[in-house]
């Protein structure tokens, strides 16, 4: 068993030497060359780093308190003290836009990751066990699928009981986005590894005597995962608007948690009056997800074999 | 093409059951109140939740309270508002409104969105497709509440060129701004699709053969390119106007329509559970069938697509 561990490894560790000491250009090294030379990857990346430091430590931008609201200055226009102005319950908006940002983040990050995870599982199942295993996660899948996101957020969150704890808040909204996002990603794993499965160097390995277990984790899931982590970075963006729009229509995220949903569903009803309160928080709300969709664009650039 | 479609029938029968059967369970069984806001802002009385019990069978096994669900389901009784009034008579008075609304959304991505795709895709890396691809982007990621409130301030209250609200008559008029609204995320979709579609079969070598042997360039790109390039973009259309009729909801809402999306909005504000799931169910019915069309129609499309 060790000499056949040894020798896979001996045959893995080939294609990175290359023959006669050449480098050899793998489709990764290709990718990521092409990638150092867009500007919109780079432009993107900024955009990114800039909003997770805000989440992360919001009081490295603003020293002003999200959460104190200057009745007598509500609807105050931008000025020089306060940059974006104060809404109309008096709060300082560029302190809450920045604030907003962790609620925002969090609930895009973990609600990608979790897809990723839920899908990319059942899709490996279903695209390598095949047969009945197969037919099960997809007539599950299929149900899921036939729930648009918003009609079927709007079930499950009208239906659970109402909470005041921001974890619990954060939590059901990301299970929401988790439970009815699953199935794209569930779709896309399970062709990716039915294309991969086929290849040579599946068989070579399995002839060898590899694990089902070594077979999926070093020869099928890192050949399948490409598509699945461009979309998952599509969806950070796509949720990140999705926790919006369930927070625009009272069900999202809900006030004393502070986010560009709630902030943008307060606003709207002050708008005619006091446009900028609208204004601000969305344009952190589109900066956050054009910058996850346009990396995600730039990825996929890179690995199109037609570029 | 008889077959298929019999199979295809057959295989939407587990999804429909599942799907209803996952909507139903969510609103009655998850922990939470199905009788919240039925008597305004306090809790009901024990009589009261004792007869929304018996009226809507919440005292037996799920399976058998779902059972007896679709049952009434399919006579068309979707149960009562809290008002009284039966959700099945408000959801045939809306649905009309809601189907003129996403066949006009259809209408203005189809038409915009192709020809932007179109340009861009004849000519990719040019000024148009740039131009294109950009404002695309932007129109992707802003969320459409906010391209609903503000065109419906700027364009309707303080231009004055569209109604502001849409009342029970729901005219064409009236329905040109939210309409707008409802189909700008999906024309960007269809731009960038016909784009890439086009692109890629304008490198292709039979609008090469058909250049060599002489055709002139309007109809190398209207008839062979431009037609192979159709398909995924009508598929995309058929989905579309099955999300478009249940995702109005937000749309709805902004504008006052009185669709079915603005139903469910009003019965999420009400916290009305039985009006909630009526109108949820039958807007996934009608999503479920619209793809159905869709799938059969895309063997009509296509040849290649066999259907045996």
């Amino acid at each position: 068993m060790t000499e056949l561990a040894g020798a896979e490894a001996a045959i893995e560790a080939k294609p990175d030497e290359g023959e006669g000491g050449q480098v050899l250009r793998t489709r990764r090294g290709d990718a990521w060359r092409h990638l150092k030379q867009k500007k919109l990857f780079w432009i993107s990346m900024v955009l990114i780093l800039i909003f997770v430091t805000m989440a992360i430590a919001p009081w490295l931008f603003t020293d002003a308190d999200p959460r104190e609201a200057v009745l007598s200055e509500a609807r105050e226009s931008p000025s020089s003290e306060h940059w974006f102005g104060r809404d109309i319950q008096g709060y300082d908006l560029y302190s809450r836009c920045i604030y907003g940002a962790r609620a925002s983040i969090l609930v895009g990050l973990f609600s990608a990751l979790g897809v990723m995870l839920i899908g990319g599982v059942f899709g490996l199942l279903g695209g390598y066990a095949s047969g009945w295993v197969d037919s099960l996660v997809s007539r599950f899948a299929e149900i899921f699928f036939a729930l648009p996101l918003i009609l079927g957020a709007i079930i499950i969150l009208t239906s659970l009981p109402d909470s005041d704890r921001y974890v619990i808040i954060v939590f059901k909204v990301v299970a929401v986005l988790v439970v009815l996002g699953w199935p794209s990603i569930f779709r896309l794993m399970r062709s990716s590894v039915l294309q991969v499965k086929p290849n040579d160097y599946v068989q070579a390995a399995r002839a060898l005597g590899a694990s089902p277990w070594r077979v999926v984790s070093s020869h099928i899931l890192p050949n399948a995962m490409g598509p699945v982590i461009v979309v998952t970075t599509i969806n950070l963006g796509v949720f990140i608007a999705a926790e919006a729009s369930l927070s625009f229509l009272g069900i999202g995220l809900k006030p004393p948690t502070v986010s560009w949903g709630v902030m943008i569903s307060d606003a709207t009803r002050a708008m005619s009056s006091a446009p900028h309160t609208l204004l601000f928080p969305a344009i952190f709300l589109s900066f956050a997800v054009l910058s996850f969709i346009m990396l995600g664009d730039a990825i996929r650039d890179a690995f199109d074999p037609k570029r | 093409m008889g077959k298929y479609t019999v199979r295809r029938i057959l295989q939407m029968i587990p999804v429909l059951l599942g799907a209803t059967f996952l909507i139903y369970w969510m609103v009655f069984s998850l922990p939470g109140d199905p009788t919240a806001g039925k008597c305004g802002e306090r809790p009901c009385s024990a009589t009261y939740i004792a007869k929304f019990n018996e009226k809507y069978n919440l005292n037996d096994p799920l399976l058998v309270q779902y059972g007896k669900y679709m049952g009434n389901v399919l006579q068309g009784d979707f149960g009562e508002s809290q008002y009284g009034i039966p959700v099945s008579d408000e959801l045939k008075e809306r649905f009309s409104v809601t189907a003129k609304l996403g066949a006009m959304a259809l209408l203005f991505e189809g038409v915009i969105g192709i020809f932007a795709g179109v340009l861009a895709g004849l000519r990719k890396g040019g000024f148009v497709d740039n131009l294109v691809l950009i404002s695309t982007l932007v129109v992707i990621s802003i969320p459409i509440f906010v391209i609903g409130r503000v065109s419906q301030i700027y364009l309707g209250v303080k231009a004055g060129i569209f109604p502001v609200t849409v009342s029970f008559e729901a005219t064409f008029y009236e329905l040109m701004l939210p309409a707008m609204v409802l189909g700008s995320a999906s024309l960007a979709y269809l731009a960038r699709l016909t784009r890439t579609n086009l692109g890629d079969n304008v490198k292709s070598d039979y609008v090469r053969t058909a250049r060599a042997k002489g055709l002139p360039e309007t109809r190398v790109i209207g008839l062979h390119a431009l037609r192979n390039s159709m398909i995924p973009v009508v598929t995309f259309l058929g989905y579309d106007f099955g999300a478009l009729l249940g995702g109005a909801i937000i749309t709805e809402g902004i504008f006052n329509i009185q669709g079915i999306g603005g139903y469910v909005f009003r019965g999420i504000n009400d916290r009305d559970g039985i009006v909630v799931v009526g109108a949820v169910t039958a807007l996934v019915l009608v999503y479920l069938f619209a793809n159905l069309i869709v799938d059969l129609l895309y063997g009509l499309l296509d040849p290649r697509i066999s259907h045996d």
